[in-house]
């Protein structure tokens, strides 16, 4: 075992560290760049039972130290995920790769999830009830505690891989939701998807966004994602999967002591292709810095203030 | 904008580089202009506040850029005499464009399009290389008064443009043959991993930065 060696939901990881999805695509443009193999794991892009193209044009802006965007669950559908783009990850990627699945209604999740069950190469099934840019669905299930416990226990039906639900911000209580996919049998936790967000161009008096919304990431995020992953941590007895704004190896250490098991990254990728491998290269002289030995020794370790 | 460094991921004209700008937490994608050895030429409008910023960077500055992204254009469709349209910040990638048509030994006309005549620039640069010149201004202040459209020439055997959408639509009507258009977006990442910059074409969905920026006439679908 190395000190950056993490156990997930009884999944070996080499590292913590974990591209987020809708940053990653399914690997292929970043192993163009670097060997994904030293990454963690990743999680692909979402995943629905139908192909979909997404939101409207421009999906993109700029913000303080951070972006919005609504690309809005553009896929080409689980089946062809399976036939077309899962052979291509295969050969660039010989780890368990995390599965994300978004869908509109009960039935979509537990299609989707069912088919990803059968692909070997699918270690954890990250099941997103938190996607803000989609209507009637996505994060309509992630705000209430009785939606997300039913997809929970809808997607755990039907499949025997570790089930990690992917909770929104954009609630008055994640700790309650939390706790409600704990209790209908989710076997992790994953936080957060990114803030609803806005910005107007000054110019033209319009949303930059063409969709009006859209999810707000970046290193602005940061102290909000912490702070959920901290309550919700101390609040469930399953791991939890820690992201939000993450850009560095410090700020890895620092969602690990608030609880976290393992990190995302996500917007980072898109500013700096090798932002995971320049964290996962820099996290052992971190780790020395700030006298850890073995990542393990610090999860949940933040001491009472 | 003038930058000194390793070019040579830096393949076709049309392609596009991204910029990492201080203050800025998106980079800022920039139409290669031209390139000769280790010597890239950025040409820019200052449209907000990436832009902007790049207008007040000193000399000898260091910048973080991405390069070798996008497709560029095709030339091997060129045929003899290709005419390339650019019209206003879509001008500059037609720079490389043109260097490299005419060192391929074609006949090259180039119109340029401007709204008046304060904005007119590259004209000399693009007589400079022997490029057949003309020059459009909406309001007639210099050259050819009225848009790209009205200095269309009978014959010429394939096109390349740049340029707003209103002057793509015009062009796509009024061109006589198979041509090629380069797009703008907003873009996350500008390498295709985030599906920011999508569109739908007749062969499929496609991103801007990745599979485009550079779009057969035939393959685009006109959104209303």
């Amino acid at each position: 075992m190395g000190r950056l060696n993490v156990n997930l939901c009884g999944i070996e990881m080499d590292n913590p560290i974990i591209p987020a999805s809708g940053t990653f695509g399914y690997g292929y443009e970043f192993a163009e760049i670097y060997d994904i193999n030293i990454l963690g794991t990743f999680s692909f892009k979402g995943t629905t039972k139908e192909g979909r193209f997404g939101n409207p044009t421009p999906r993109i802006a700029e913000c303080t130290a951070g972006m919005i965007n609504a690309v809005g669950l553009q896929n080409p559908g689980v089946e062809k995920v399976i036939a077309e783009e899962l052979p291509k990850l295969k050969k660039c990627f010989h780890k368990p790769v995390m599965a994300n699945v978004s869908g509109f209604s009960i039935h979509d999740y537990a299609y989707t999830c069912a088919l990803l069950d059968n692909e070997e190469q699918v270690g954890w099934l990250e099941v997103n009830v938190s996607c803000p840019n989609v209507h009637g669905g996505g994060m309509s299930f992630g705000t209430s505690p009785d939606a997300a416990a039913e997809v929970t226990r809808a997607v755990k039906a039907v499949t025997k891989k570790p089930v990690i639900v992917k909770l929104s911000p954009n609630v008055t209580d994640i700790v309650a939701i939390a706790k409600a996919c704990e209790e209908a049998g989710a076997d992790g936790i994953s936080l957060i998807n990114t803030l609803l967000g806005m910005r107007i161009d000054l110019k033209t008096r319009k949303p930059v966004i063409a969709n009006t919304m859209g999810g707000f990431s970046g290193p602005a995020i940061f102290p909000v994602a912490l702070r959920m992953v901290y309550q919700v941590a101390h609040a469930v007895n399953i791991p939890v999967v820690g992201g939000g704004g993450v850009s560095t190896a410090e700020n890895v250490i620092e969602m690990m002591l608030a609880g976290a098991t393992a990190v995302e990254v996500g917007a980072q990728n898109l500013v700096n292709p090798m932002a995971c491998k320049e964290i996962i290269e820099n996290l052992p002289a971190a780790m020395d810095k700030y006298h850890i030995d073995n990542l393990n020794d610090i999860i949940g370790g933040v001491k009472n203030g | 904008m003038t930058l000194r460094g390793d070019t040579l991921a830096i393949k076709n004209a049309g392609e596009f580089v991204n910029l990492k700008i201080d203050g800025f937490y998106l980079r800022r994608p920039i139409s290669v202009c031209d390139v000769e050895g280790d010597v890239l030429t950025l040409i820019y409008k200052v449209v907000g506040g990436g832009t902007e910023a790049m207008s007040a960077m000193e000399k000898g500055t260091e910048l973080l850029v991405m390069t070798g992204l996008g497709n560029g254009y095709d030339l091997s469709v060129a045929g003899e005499s290709p005419l390339l349209i650019g019209g206003g910040v879509g001008v500059p990638p037609m720079y490389l464009l043109a260097r490299r048509l005419l060192a391929l030994g074609k006949r090259v006309t180039v119109i340029l399009g401007f709204n008046t005549a304060d904005e007119v620039f590259y004209e000399d640069e693009f007589k400079a290389l022997g490029c057949d010149v003309k020059v459009t201004t909406v309001d007639g202040s210099h050259g050819i008064k009225g848009f790209v459209t009205d200095a269309l020439p009978e014959e010429y055997s394939y096109f390349y443009t740049c340029g707003p959408m209103p002057m793509f639509r015009a062009l796509f009507k009024a061109t006589s043959t198979s041509g090629q258009f380069s797009f703008e977006e907003r873009m996350g990442c500008g390498f295709g991993a985030c599906m920011g910059c999508s569109c739908k074409t007749v062969t499929g969905y496609k991103r801007i930065c990745k599979d485009g920026p550079v779009l057969k006439k035939e393959e685009i679908i006109w959104a209303d």
